[in-house]
This record gives structure tokens, C-alpha cells and sequence, in this order.
């Protein structure tokens, strides 16, 4: 059995060029998620108690609107991209595999933008 | 092609269970738990938009026994999401493949999670007073 494929078909067609976007991607969301998060975590803490009008006032204020912008964006990127990874591994039928990534990320762009509507709603004041 | 039925790697049943790979699944099982919490958040951040009502009933699940639960279980998954991830990131660079190394830096960040999730949920009961 012949296992490596044969170099005529590969030459001269070049590289899939797309091939390295997903896993660079997946790395770039995540390294703009460790501080993102870690804000997050420490902000969430500063609130615990707080009533609606805190949140407002912490939410609608310039700097965390933008940064909670920027962590919704990534977070649901990086979840989008992570949970396509997992679905190529364990689901074997091509059919049910597309159709699990477009819902995978239709559901993320959903959520996604809500997230962000709704904080610009809170700081435009809506 | 037709071929048999052969048993793929890895076997979990033959493999001896080890660090390495055992973080490697949370790695992934945390991912997954913290998808559910990007669900959470972005209920979170839209009830907000939607009026005091909406926000309170959000807040009011998320304080139950239960809803502290979840929350706690994606505090632990975050940092440890996060310091694994921190990890991997440095084997993309050639970092750290040395087996002793390996099994330290896992070591480690597991020790990073519990205890960033202690400190949250600590500092989170100090805020709110008791």
C-alpha cells in the first residue's frame, strides 16, 4: 500500500494558504484573553453586591464598555474556533460535522452580538 | 477503501492514566464548560440592557446555591483554561516538552487555578461582606 501521496499531485499547486488561519487565530484570541479575563474576574469581584445602577454606572463607563466589547469578541471567537476543533475530532460524518460548525458559529455570532448591543445600549443610555 | 475495524490511539482503556494526558482532557472539558459560561455572560450583559427586572432576575439565579455552584465550577475553569492555555502557548514556541517539565508546569497551573479560585471566591465574600 502506498501511504505518501505522490509528489505530482502535490507539486505545483502550492500550499492551502488557508491552513494556518484557524490555529493562529485560536492562539491570537487567547493571548488577548488572558489579561481580558483576568480584568474580568477582578472587575466581577469589585461588583458582587452591587445593584443595577452599579453595573450601569461600571458597564456605561468608557474604558470597560470598550473592554467588555473586546472580551465578548474574543471570547466568542476563541469558543467558536475552539469548539470547531472539537467537533472535527469526534464527528466522523461529514454532513452532521458541516452542519454542527455552521451552527456552531451562527449560535456565537448570535450571542456574540447581543453581548455587544447590550453594552452599547447601557452606555449610550439607552 | 475497506479496512478493518481497528482500535484508534489513544486506547483510554489499555493507556495508564497519567498527568499529561489528564490535563490535557480538563483542558479541553473546561473549554467547554467556559462556552456555557460565554452563554452566561452574554445573558448577563443583555438582561442588563433590558431593565432593573430582567438584570435582578439574572442576578437572583446566578445567587442560588446551584447558580453559585456553576459559577464557582467556571471560576476554577477559567484559571485553569487560562493557565493551560498559558502553557500551551509556550509549547507552540518549542517551550517546556521536557518530560520533568511537562509534569511540573501542569503541576503548577493546577495550583494556579485552585488557588486564584480561592482567592476570587474569598475576595468576592469579603466585598459583598460575609
Amino acid at each position: 500500500m502506498q501511504y505518501r501521496s505522490s509528489l505530482s499531485k502535490a507539486r505545483g499547486l502550492g500550499s492551502a494558504k488557508e491552513g494556518i488561519e484557524h490555529w493562529w487565530v485560536l492562539r491570537l484570541t487567547a493571548l488577548a484573553l488572558v489579561p481580558l479575563s483576568l480584568w474580568f474576574a477582578f472587575s466581577v469581584v469589585t461588583l458582587v453586591g452591587g445593584d443595577y445602577e452599579t453595573y450601569r454606572a461600571w458597564a456605561g463607563e468608557h474604558g470597560n464598555a470598550m473592554l467588555l466589547v473586546l472580551l465578548v469578541i474574543c471570547l466568542f471567537h476563541h469558543a467558536q474556533l475552539g469548539v470547531q476543533v472539537i467537533i472535527e475530532d469526534y464527528v466522523h460524518h461529514e454532513g452532521i460535522k458541516v452542519a454542527s460548525i455552521i451552527a456552531t458559529k451562527f449560535t456565537a455570532v448570535f450571542f456574540g452580538a447581543s453581548s455587544v448591543a447590550a453594552v452599547l445600549r447601557i452606555t449610550f443610555g439607552g | 477503501m475497506t479496512s478493518r475495524e481497528r482500535p484508534l490511539s489513544p486506547h483510554l482503556q489499555i493507556y495508564k492514566w497519567q498527568i499529561t494526558m489528564a490535563l490535557s482532557i480538563l483542558h479541553r472539558m473546561t473549554g467547554v464548560a467556559l462556552v456555557v459560561g460565554a452563554l452566561l455572560l452574554s445573558y448577563w450583559l443583555t438582561s442588563a440592557a433590558y431593565g432593573p427586572e430582567a438584570f435582578n432576575l439574572a442576578h437572583g439565579l446566578f445567587g442560588t446555591i446551584l447558580g453559585r455552584l456553576v459559577l464557582l465550577g467556571l471560576t476554577f475553569s477559567l484559571f485553569y483554561h487560562l493557565g493551560n492555555g498559558v502553557r500551551h502557548l509556550f509549547w507552540d514556541v518549542g517551550m517546556g516538552f521536557e518530560m520533568p517539565n511537562l509534569r511540573a508546569s501542569g503541576i503548577a497551573v493546577v495550583v494556579f487555578a485552585v488557588v486564584f479560585t480561592l482567592l476570587t471566591w474569598s475576595a468576592a465574600y469579603i466585598v459583598r461582606g460575609g
